[in-house]
């Protein structure tokens, strides 16, 4: 049975109705009509789908819509546009760091979080940060680079030459 | 001359580029997009020789409705054949142009002063797009001569990736997110495992639910379409659960793929019939085998489609598909449908790294959307799918028989090679090759791979001959003419495993001689430009100066792509303790001229990672039929901390022809790392990926 359900996305309202059980993700791509938010695997092991519930880096996949409650939803194009871009988005894009880019939408998410924290980072910490989300196209080290960057900390590591 | 088969078949300026729209070069290529940046680096091809900036070049999207037919997007061949054509094109473009801007200024060719789009007389000019407006360009390419080379690399700085900002803030450019009027979405159910049939479903389990349209049931072809994806998703669920299926054939699993490749019926070719010098007292023989599994492209999208019928008489499908002409050819004969009533457009999807399912999906998108005619149907597979029913790399077993004389100069080389062929592409077999081809009624099984000919590089053989020298040399490959299993391309075919047999081969007889591998290497090589990336590989990875540190080892590898290709070495360098970790990669590339050095580095990069994964994680099982690696958590890749530190360096060669490098970086860093796993450990694990399973049972054999 479909059930009702308010959201707030990039902070704009959306009603939407669906069964509860439906994934966040879905309703993302479809209802809400934002395809920055990326299927990879549906089962919360590449990271393509994560966004932001309040603030923390989630995957919108095994998020069902009767979860969400009140919390407020940030996709990847929530966080910036070419005009005003998040931190990790320009250093991404300076670095040049992606290929095909399909795993980029997930990791700008958790990235920025990751920065916006504030915490201590350190290139480890970085990597270690991004462990759950998978790149094919062996973007990694670039990508790293990127945040590194973002976050104003250098990118060398102990025992990697 | 080499014919470049792109201009052979596309051999007018005009079907390459036009000046139609002022202030912009449109330029045409049938290369695809396949996160590789090849449009970046073609704009960038057409901008150096018309000598425009970049950004006034807008490449189209390839399409069988206006595109240059350029067969597939493969082989590390776009830059050679795509770049070459480009290249000459606008050439003989800027040539026409020219002279009928000195018609047009009244003055020979030689007062022209060409700048930024304009020819200039004194303070007169004249822009091209005016020029172009009374200038055939209807006539051939000219295909003599030098096609003119790109300015070095020092005096440019790599154009910005033209599709990256997109995908840095979620705007839609992928097929996945490409959203049209009246679309609907679909989906397909796959069968439990190979040779299942669909005994029976109940179709009402979905028919029942609201929203969807169709239910599609041709033999074991399964799908459903509806109005949103969330419930095309939920009805696929429900016809799984209500599919009953026959068993899958219960003699395929690990411990038989490789047993099943040698026992197969094969179709031998030789590709090099020396004999072999008798032994003498002072001749060494080394033998062994080396295998890889069945790998997966497993990229981080699964592949997906959209087709609409207009009518019953056109079809209109946009996909991925690296081929979008042969792709074409394979749907209307599918369907039933003259080519000409066929539109196949490419949009991007996620990385590709060979044939995968990008074909299959195109196919089923065109059936479902049959059942719901006049609007678009939008189809996904699911990750279980894309790890299990998309072609896989080909699994295979290599043979070496060497010999070496007292001194350790290699005297005779046999190299045997099993495994099915590495090509199944659409329009290339007797049949459609698209899965669903084979799952509708009356559906023939795919035909058996074929394998690339000697022109194309080979497909088992490729790389399989040592570019070394070594005497008298025999090789066969021998390709099973039986395949339970999908096989196709996956970047770089054979030469992954080729290369780490032969530079584990070599580095075992280094090892005997007493010899340090790179001095035995080069004892064997006289091409210079081989010479050249092992050299600087070793003055980049310090090779000379010998690895400290408990378990840790230092291994070189080194291939010429395809032996006619880019020369690529690697120095791997890894701690094996309970697991290996694989700490840098090292890696010296010749491509000849470089077209986009940021590009280059990024496709090295890219591949010697993607090999690193392969060649210590990657394998595709099998139990009684069943893929048992259909989820991520089944068919790990290289993780963020897993990646290695990776430094390539690019040797410029202005003057030589460009070479593709997507390919060039696998074979090298695989067989780098296997030796580096030998000086680590003391023992030669031979049997692909190198997980603690396999270096066991090496070290108890
Ligand atoms: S799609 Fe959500 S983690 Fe893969
Ligand atoms: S850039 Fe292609 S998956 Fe990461």
């Amino acid at each position: 049975m479909d059930e009702v359900f308010d959201i707030t996305v990039n902070g704009v309202g959306h009603t939407v109705s669906c069964a509860p059980d439906t994934a966040l993700l879905w309703v993302l791509r479809g209802d809400v009509g934002l395809t920055g938010t990326r299927y990879g695997c549906g089962a919360g092991s590449c990271g393509a789908c994560t966004v932001l519930l309040d603030g923390e880096p989630v995957h919108s996949c095994d998020t069902p819509m009767w979860s969400l409650g009140t919390r407020a939803v940030v996709t990847v194009e929530g966080l910036g546009a070419p005009g005003a871009p998040h931190p990790v988005q320009r250093a991404i894009l300076e670095e040049q760091a992606g290929q095909c880019g399909y795993c980029l939408s997930g990791i700008v998410v958790t990235a920025a979080a990751l920065v916006d924290s504030g915490a201590d980072l350190d290139a480890r910490a970085i990597r270690t940060a991004l462990d759950g989300h998978l790149c094919r196209c062996g973007a990694h080290n670039r990508i790293v680079r990127a945040v590194a960057r973002a976050a104003g900390v250098p990118d060398r590591e102990e025992g990697r030459r | 001359m080499i014919q470049n088969p792109s201009l052979v078949a596309n051999p007018l300026v005009s079907q390459w580029l036009d000046f139609h729209e002022p202030g912009v070069v449109t330029a045409r290529t049938g290369k695809v997009e396949l996160g590789q940046g090849i449009t970046t680096a073609l704009a960038q091809v057409v901008a150096d020789a018309l000598g425009v900036d970049p950004h006034v070049v807008a490449m189209r999207p390839a399409s069988t409705a206006g595109s240059p037919d350029e067969g597939f997007t493969a082989g590390s061949m776009s830059i050679p054949h795509s770049g070459d054509a480009l290249r000459r094109a606008s050439a003989t473009a800027l040539r026409l142009l020219r002279a009928r801007a000195a018609e047009l200024l009244g003055c020979p060719e030689s007062d022209l002063r060409v700048e930024d789009g304009s020819f200039h007389r004194g303070s007169t000019s004249v822009g091209y797009w005016t020029v172009a407006m009374s200038t055939a360009l209807d006539v051939p390419v000219d295909v003599e001569g030098a096609p003119g080379t790109p300015r070095p690399t020092s005096e440019r700085t790599s154009l910005p990736r033209i599709d990256l900002a997109d995908k840095v803030f979620g705007r839609p450019r992928f097929l996945h997110d490409l959203r049209l009027p009246d679309m609907v979405f679909g989906r397909v159910v796959h069968p439990p495992g190979r040779g299942s049939t669909l005994s029976a479903v109940d179709r009402s389990v979905a028919l029942g639910i609201r929203g969807v349209l169709a239910v599609v049931v041709d033999g074991s072809f399964l799908g459903v379409v509806a109005d949103s994806e969330r419930t095309a998703l939920e009805a696929a669920a429900a016809l799984a659960a209500a599919a009953t299926w026959s068993p899958p054939r219960p003699d395929l699993s690990d411990a038989t793929v490789h047993r099943f490749l040698r026992a197969a019926p094969t179709v031998d070719t030789p590709i090099a019939v020396d004999e072999l010098p008798a032994d003498r007292p002072d001749t060494t023989r080394f033998r062994a085998t080396y295998s890889r599994p069945f790998i997966a492209h497993a990229s981080m999208a699964p592949s997906c489609a959209a087709a609409v019928w207009d009518a019953a008489t056109a079809l209109k499908v946009w996909s991925h598909s690296q081929g979008i002409y042969p792709l074409r050819r394979d749907i209307a004969r599918a369907v039933g449908l003259p080519e000409a009533a066929v539109t196949v457009q490419h949009v991007e999807g996620a990385g590709c790294y060979g044939h995968n399912a990008a074909d299959d999906v195109a196919y089923d998108a065109a059936l479902l959307a049959r059942a719901v005619p006049g609007r678009p149907v939008h189809v996904t597979w699911s990750r279980e799918s894309e790890l299990s029913w998309a072609p896989f790399g080909a699994a295979m077993v290599v043979d070496l028989d060497t010999s070496a004389d007292g001194s350790g100069t290699i005297t005779g080389w046999r190299y045997d090679a099993w495994g099915n062929g590495h090509s199944s592409r659409p329009g290339t077999l007797a049949s459609p090759s698209m899965l669903a081809a084979e799952l509708q009624a009356g559906g023939a099984p795919v035909p058996p791979s074929h394998d690339p000919p000697e022109a194309a590089g080979w497909g088992i053989g490729r790389n399989g001959v040592p570019a070394y020298r070594v005497g008298a040399l025999s090789a066969t490959t021998h390709r099973a003419l039986e395949m339970p299993v999908r096989a196709s391309a996956l970047r770089s075919l054979g030469a992954h495993l080729n290369v780490f047999a032969i530079e584990s081969h070599l580095d075992d007889m280094a090892h005997h001689f007493g010899v340090d591998p790179l001095e035995y290497r080069l004892r064997h090589l006289d091409d210079p430009r081989a010479r050249a990336v092992l050299e600087r590989v070793a003055e980049l990875s310090d090779w000379s100066t010998p690895v400290r540190g408990d378990s840790t080892g230092r291994g070189i590898g080194f291939a010429r792509y395809k032996n006619k290709g880019a020369w690529c070495a690697v120095v791997a360098e890894l701690v094996a303790e309970s697991r290996v970790e694989l700490r840098s990669l090292w890696v010296a590339v010749d491509v000849g001229a470089v077209v986009d050095h940021d590009g280059v580095v990024n496709q090295i990069e890219g591949g010697a990672i993607q090999a690193a994964s392969w060649t210590l994680k990657e394998q595709v099982g099998f139990d009684a039929g069943v893929v048992t690696t259909a989820t991520w958590d089944r068919y790990p890749i290289l993780t963020f901390s897993e990646v290695p530190a990776v430094r390539v360096e690019v040797l410029d060669r202005p003057e030589q022809p460009s070479l593709g490098a997507g390919e060039a970086s696998m074979g090298p860093t695989a067989a780098a790392i296997g030796n580096a796993l030998r000086a680590a450990i003391g023992v030669r694990v031979r049997d692909l990926p190198l997980t603690a399973e396999h270096v066991v049972a090496a070290m108890t054999d």
